[in-house]
């Protein structure tokens, strides 16, 4: 028991990590209808933005993590307008070929400019908290608080503002949108801008919680992609919904196989739901 | 000068001409219907005229400004308010928020805009938090009404506002477009229902094959042999 519970503090951690990735690879598939396989990488990159800015300036990691949030939105912004801006027309396959292309870009640049070596944020060690039987290290409390704030925030841009309520109608009706005079390339921009930040977040906090490599976030896309399909593609609270599913699962799944199969429980879950209910688990249009 | 006209339109997909030498207008207080057998070509004309299928040759014009073949985008800000037939609400999104989104293009406060709505559609009121897409097909046909009225448009372009509705409720939308025409918008719609939309109509189109075949009066048309016999099922 006490094993188990463990086991979902830890999966909600990780679920809260692929959350963030889930919603901006959700949002970016509601409005330009192709799998973002950079998606990863982003969040690779974001990490690294934030270790340059922790060692250079000698700041906290949470310190560092609204400059990295920026500099991945805007380079979101500058590959989208480089490479995918104008192939957008052509068949989704080719968006999606582009996207893989620009995964392994990316992951090269992080190796040039970074190395290839496993880095960390903070050298040393955190003592862990012990409540009762549990431990929980202080990273992980900021990382909870942070992925929630950072929802509660996605929510509001989506359901309070002009742009978040354009975001969702583009994603649910791209022709009815076109019609109504909504700027589909403005609302591309700010899809790109989100998507690039929250990978970068999602990045951080995995680097918080482990370390940094420059594949740190090309492993985790497979499981992304997951909680993205069992969300329901496109739906941005379907994919928060997701992400923590998925994290559990892979946590929970060591208690019965070893835990080198985690992306392989991602990976049967997401193809259960394709075959089962590949309109995914929530129910409705939300 | 007409609200909107188009002269001697050819159109289509994909370099295949569906319209040919189409002729339409719809004068500032008119409702105009066009009418005929499926694939006649009615809603390509519409989509035409919004500049949603690309014109070959031919004209579109509003108030006398030449409009051919631009993005939706500016068409939408003229005041040129578009429903396709299907397909026409965001299912996901709340009554309110489909409203809110058809005012995209407008700044300041839309909330005398929403009640302007309102009160032509009270039961969109009522039903204001609801997702679009669980709603019954005549309410969603209002949301999608209320969307494009939101815009605050001259010209209401309307492709098959009452198709799947039950009589009661195809009675109740042509009183209500009677009612918009009424306040000054010009209402240019396709209609299957196609009795009961002549004798809402000023003006009526007959379409076969993407040409134009009749054109008259509402009352005229019903009057018409030929047209009755082809066209309205005799
Ligand atoms: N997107 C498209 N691509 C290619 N051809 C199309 C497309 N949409 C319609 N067509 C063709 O254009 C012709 C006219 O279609 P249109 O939808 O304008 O007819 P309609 O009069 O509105 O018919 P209905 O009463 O069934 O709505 C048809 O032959 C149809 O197959
Ligand atoms: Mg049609």
């Amino acid at each position: 028991m006490i094993e188990i519970i463990q086991l979902l503090i830890n999966g909600i951690l990780l679920g809260s990590i692929l959350a963030l990735g889930a919603v901006g690879a959700t949002m970016i598939f509601g409005v330009l209808r192709f799998a973002h396989f950079a998606h990863g990488d982003f969040m690779a990159i974001g990490a690294y933005f934030a270790l340059t800015v922790v060692t250079v300036f000698n700041l906290p990691v949470l310190a560092a993590l609204p400059v990295a949030m920026l500099l991945t939105g805007g380079l979101a912004i500058l590959i989208d307008q480089v490479v995918y801006r104008r192939i957008r027309r052509v068949q989704p396959v080719i968006l999606l070929i582009a996207s893989f292309a620009t995964a392994l870009v990316l992951r090269s640049f992080i190796q040039m400019v970074w190395g290839s070596s496993n880095q960390v944020y903070q050298v040393g060690i955190q003592l862990p908290w012990r409540i009762g039987p549990f431990t929980l290290k202080p990273d992980h409390l900021l990382i909870f608080a942070a992925a929630a704030g950072l929802v509660l925030i996605v929510h509001l841009f989506l359901s309070r503002t002009r742009m978040g309520k354009a975001m969702r109608a583009m994603s649910d009706n791209m022709d009815l949108a076109l019609v109504t005079g909504i700027p589909a390339n403005r609302v591309i921009m700010w899809t790109w801008a989100i998507g690039g930040a929250l990978a970068a977040a999602a990045g951080v906090f995995l680097g918080m919680d482990t370390r940094l490599h420059p594949v740190m976030g090309w492993t985790l896309l497979l499981p992304i992609f997951a909680a993205t399909i069992l969300g329901g593609i496109g739906r941005p609270y379907g994919a928060i919904l997701g992400g923590l599913v998925i994290g559990c699962a892979m946590e929970l799944s060591t208690l019965v196989i070893p835990g080198a199969y985690k992306p392989a429980v991602a990976f049967a879950i997401m193809v259960a739901t394709l075959v089962f209910r590949p309109q995914g688990i929530i129910k409705g249009n939300a | 000068m007409s609200l909107m006209s188009a002269e001697a339109l050819y159109a289509g997909y994909g370099g295949v001409d569906i319209l040919r030498n189409l002729h339409l207008r719809v004068e500032a207080d008119e409702i105009v219907v066009i009418i005929g057998p499926n694939g006649a070509g009615k809603s390509t004309a519409m989509k035409a005229m919004f500049g949603l299928v690309p014109i070959r040759s031919g004209a579109v014009s509003y108030r006398g400004e030449t409009i051919t073949n631009q993005p939706a985008e500016r068409m939408v800000s003229r005041g040129i308010a578009y429903v396709p037939q299907e397909a026409n609400v965001f299912p996901s999104l709340s009554v309110v928020e489909n409203l809110e989104l058809g005012a995209y293009v407008l700044r300041g406060p839309n909330g005398p805009r929403m009640e302007r709505v309102f009160e032509i559609f009270p039961r969109l009121k009522e039903r204001r938090h609801q997702q679009a897409g669980v709603m019954s097909g005549g309410e969603r046909q209002m949301v999608a009404m209320g969307r494009a009225l939101m815009v605050e448009p001259t010209l209401l372009m309307l492709d098959e506002p009452t198709a799947g509705l039950s009589p009661r409720l195809i009675d109740e939308t042509f009183e209500r477009i009677r009612g918009i025409n009424q306040l000054g918008i010009g209402v240019l719609m396709v209609e299957q229902n196609a009795r009961q939309a002549l004798a809402a109509a000023d003006r009526g189109y007959v379409l076969a094959t993407g040409e134009n075949r009749y054109e008259d009066t509402g009352p005229a048309l019903l009057a018409n042999p030929e047209v009755a016999e082809m066209f309205l099922g005799g």
